[in-house]
């Protein structure tokens, strides 16, 4: 072995090749940069909207609809649009939640990798990847063209549930596997049936887990916007019957002002964005709380 | 090109909690030292502190004195990188690079320090693997991913790679405690064929391969759980084996221990 | 013998006292199982029913279509006769995702590798935090924000692009402008950097912590650790993760929708205003269409599904191969 010399000169403690070191620098560089590179839109995103939104962020704003206020004219809100975006959403997820957490519940506790769960599971991430808006198209061609009702909150419900459904059965899956097979075992050792073991010991010990991706799915379906525009149409006035005629959401607001050239559309664009990003954060900081309780306590 | 190695005073962390406590002993050049202990007592931690792997662990730190041939380990102008490039190591689970080839593998090493010439690259490979036993196992299929050996050939290959480097010291964390006897016994043969190039210092949970293998051997203690470990005391291996000065060195190594 | 029959009677009786849990058991169990797996089919069923009624109702404004579907560039449904096709769609869609996902993957691996090898590890949740919070604005926001903000910053970006890069004839065209597939892709890419740089994250958290021992032990630098034995464990994921990215910059409607200024017509040069996605005319046309124009709308949705669920198959393929290999 010492005829071969495996490093040009002698090795010391105190350094190592110029080359390698520059190189690791220039990583490290790039690495940083990549991480500036993300926060700036990040927080320019937050800045603009924060700084522009606040403006109308006022009692007029939050108790008001834009009825009879064309976009020209200051005033005006959302008011409508918020009701309307909160009757969708619990709608929304008065019929998906059901469906999905059954839905995880039958792939991890019934299916046994049977040949129904594999293709339930191929087609939930089929579902996926559907464009937000081919669920708006999928509910006009059902909904509105082929049963003939009209535009309604219930239709972009349907929409929303469409996009809500895969999400929640991907996180209650989750949920569900990391419940331990001992708990279910011991359940089962005792006598207790299965669907009642499911019902009273595996779905509680999951339960925080799955509240909290319910509530990320919320927040993600609360800010979709075209499904809507082909489902709840549009409207200037306060609808609270979310089954007839169209209905206003926060996100249709904000692209019906932005489309406007006027500023004070503009301005009332970016408060019900900021409006809406805060919602968001609420049930994105609630889900955090929840699932942040559960971490001490979980295995 | 084996070097001393003269510890003192050395203390490690992980986080708040205190894993050994004042260190100092002298690990002779071209010789087999060995740690012992029950589990628990430290002396990984120790071994992973004189290649400075102790501190690649978020919130681990490590105070004292570590001096190969008078020049300080944690000196303020040493690179953590050069220290382990002069100071090998070999790992309990054999860690081949899972998508390499036997060939890469042992060239990995020679890569980083800027070996290039195909030449040189075969003729250390070659010198590697032989003084690692396994040349003439492998010399047929040196194209092949290195995960395909079993388990004792992905340990030899692992010190392959390490000795491929040269360096001045390689260190041993309990090599042999995933393999089968017959692989054992070859990897103990190598260590007392290595011992005349490197200083050798190896952990090992098993007393009669330290009995075997090491020409000295250190016993590491624990006064209880959350206490940090301590060296007890470190001699030659007959002395520690047959005479020992501790009390507890004798307990542990009769098995009345605990 | 009495004692036999006596030993018989209270098994008998067990028996009967089991069998009768069991049956309510069982009748529970059917209910719920029933409740389970309807809920999985219902799923089955909503997908089936999403492909025939896009179908079904796309087929009558293909059959007026007086201009070819798949080549034509026009988008004229409410003409007549109808004249439309997805060319333009199908380039502006490719195109803009492409570009964003070319832009988004390097600064998302970049962003995944800072936060698990080069922060400590309380900074890490923290980061991992922000980078979810990116997740979480909506697609509207951005599109606000690109349209009212970026777009008026991207003039002197796309005049430097025409400039030095002029000579590509992507990034060519005499009058680059701010509404172009070249902004658009920009708001993509930065919507679709949180998914590829979480999942290739996830990848990296599961590269052996041996591998990255065996590395550091050899004298590897740190970027060195990195290239040895994290890149070559988590290459599979990471193309997977771009491709998903790809699909999600794909799908994305409203921010396009926003940000792109409708010019007909396929137009190269990418830094010049124009240009629309399958999406984005469906979110732009909606308000004026026909019959016919709700049809072809659907019938350009369709394709378009199949074209992301191809990219988004394609995708998981590849991060699945990767867990068998691993």
């Amino acid at each position: 072995m010492s005829s071969v010399t495996t490093s040009p000169g002698k090795p010391s403690l105190g350094s190592i090749s110029a080359g390698r070191k520059i190189k690791d620098r220039l990583v490290q560089g790039f690495v940083y940069l990549a991480f500036a590179l993300a926060v700036i839109p990040l927080v320019s995103v937050l800045w603009t909207v924060l700084s522009n939104g606040v403006k109308r962020l006022d009692a007029d704003f939050l108790g008001h609809s834009m009825n009879g206020v064309s976009g020209r004219d200051t005033g005006g809100g959302a008011y409508h649009a918020i009701i309307g975006t909160l009757e969708q959403v619990a709608i929304a997820s008065a019929i998906a939640v059901p469906i999905a957490v059954l839905t995880a519940v039958y792939l991890v506790e019934y299916s046994g990798g049977g040949r129904l769960g594999k293709v339930i599971s191929f087609f939930v991430d089929v579902m996926t990847g559907i464009p937000s808006v081919v669920a708006g198209l999928f509910v006009l061609a059902l909904w509105l063209l082929t049963f003939d009702f009209g535009f309604s909150g219930f239709a972009g419900a349907l929409a929303l549930t469409i996009l809500m459904i895969p999400t929640v059965v991907r996180s209650s899956e989750e949920m569900l596997k990391l419940v331990p097979n001992e708990l279910r075992e011991a359940s089962y050792a005792l006598g207790v049936p299965r669907w009642r073991t499911i019902l009273f010991v595996i779905l509680p010990t999951a339960l925080t887990g799955m509240v909290t991706g319910i509530m990320l799915a919320v927040a993600r379906v609360m800010g979709e916007t075209a499904p809507l525009l082909l489902t709840i149409f549009f409207t200037k006035a306060i609808n609270t019957d979310p089954f007839k005629d169209p209905q206003g959401s926060l996100p249709s607001f904000i692209w019906e002002q932005a489309k406007d050239p006027n500023q004070n559309s503009i301005d009332r664009a970016w408060t019900g964005a900021l409006v809406l990003i805060l919602i968001i954060m609420v049930l994105n900081l609630a889900a955090r709380l929840i699932a942040g309780r559960r971490a001490p306590s979980g295995r | 090109m084996a070097k001393r190695i003269e510890v003192s005073g050395l203390h490690a962390y992980y986080g708040g909690t205190h894993a050994i406590e004042d260190i100092s002993m002298t690990i002779e050049p071209r010789s087999v030292t060995a740690f012992i202990g029950p589990s628990g007592c430290g002396k990984s931690t120790f071994l992973r502190t004189l290649n400075r792997m102790h501190e690649v662990i978020p919130g681990a730190r490590v105070e004292g004195k570590v001096l190969l041939d008078d020049e300080d380990l944690y000196g303020s102008s040493v690179d953590p990188v050069a220290v382990r490039r002069v100071v090998g190591m070999v790992f309990q689970r054999p860690n081949p690079f899972p998508t390499m080839s036997i060939y890469d593998n042992v060239a990995a090493g020679l890569k980083l320090n800027g070996v290039r010439r195909k030449s040189q690259l075969d003729e250390v490979v070659e010198e590697s693997l032989q003084g690692a036993n396994l040349w003439n196992e492998v010399k047929d299929r040196l194209g092949k991913p290195g995960a395909g050996l079993s388990g004792g050939q992905q340990q030899r290959l692992c010190i392959a790679r390490a000795i491929a480097v040269q360096p001045q010291v390689l260190l041993m964390d309990e090599p042999c405690s995933a393999l089968d006897p017959i692989s054992t016994l070859a990897i103990e043969d190598l260590i007392g064929k290595l011992k005349g190039q490197f200083t050798i210092v190896i952990v090992t949970h098993n007393m009669q391969q330290a009995a075997r293998v090491s020409d000295r051997t250190a016993f590491f203690n624990i006064a209880g759980t959350g206490k940090p470990g301590k060296l007890i005391e470190i001699d030659d291996t007959s002395k520690i084996f047959t005479n020992p000065e501790q009390k507890a060195t004798e307990d542990y190594i009769t098995g009345r221990f605990g | 013998m009495s004692s036999e029959t006596g030993v018989e009677a209270t098994a008998g009786a067990r028996h009967r006292a089991t069998a009768r849990r069991m049956s309510t058991g069982r009748a529970g169990d059917k209910i719920f199982v029933s409740a389970a797996r309807g809920s999985g089919i219902a799923v089955l069923a909503i997908m089936a029913a999403i492909a025939v009624f896009l179908i079904w109702k796309a087929i009558p404004a293909l059959q007026d279509n007086k201009a070819n579907f798949i080549t034509a560039e026009e988008w004229n449904p409410n003409a007549t006769p109808p004249k439309f096709g997805i060319a333009q769609l199908a380039f502006g869609t490719i195109v803009s995702s492409l570009l964003a996902m070319l832009i988004a993957t390097p600064v998302a691996i970049g962003i995944a590798l800072f936060i698990s090898f080069y922060s400590s590890r309380k900074l890490a949740s923290f980061l991992g935090y922000i980078v979810d919070l990116l997740a979480a604005v909506p697609s509207i926001v951005y599109g606000l924000w690109g349209l009212a903000f970026l777009s008026k910053h991207m003039d002197g970006i796309s005049e430097f692009l025409n400039t030095v890069l002029g000579w590509i004839p992507l990034f060519g065209g005499d009058s680059p402008g701010k509404n172009s597939i070249f902004t658009a892709s920009v708001v993509l890419a930065i919507m679709i950097l949180p998914i590829i740089s979480s999942i290739t994250r996830e990848v990296f958290l599961q590269v052996p912590r041996a591998n990255v021992e065996a590395a550091l032990a050899l004298g590897a630098t740190r970027w060195e650790t990195i290239r040895l034995s994290v890149l070559p464990y988590g290459r599979s994921g990471m193309i997977g993760a771009s491709m998903l990215g790809l699909g999600r910059a794909m799908g994305e409607t409203i921010a396009v929708a926003m940000v792109l200024t409708y010019v007909p017509g396929i137009n190269i040069h990418l830094l010049e205003d124009g240009g629309a996605t399958f999406a984005s005319n469906i979110a732009n046309s909606f308000d004026e269409a026909s019959a016919t124009g709700r049809g072809a709308l659907i019938a350009s949705g369709l394709v378009f599904f199949t074209i992301t669920l191809v990219i988004n198959m394609l995708a998981r393929a590849v991060v699945a191969r990767r867990k068998e290999f691993v």
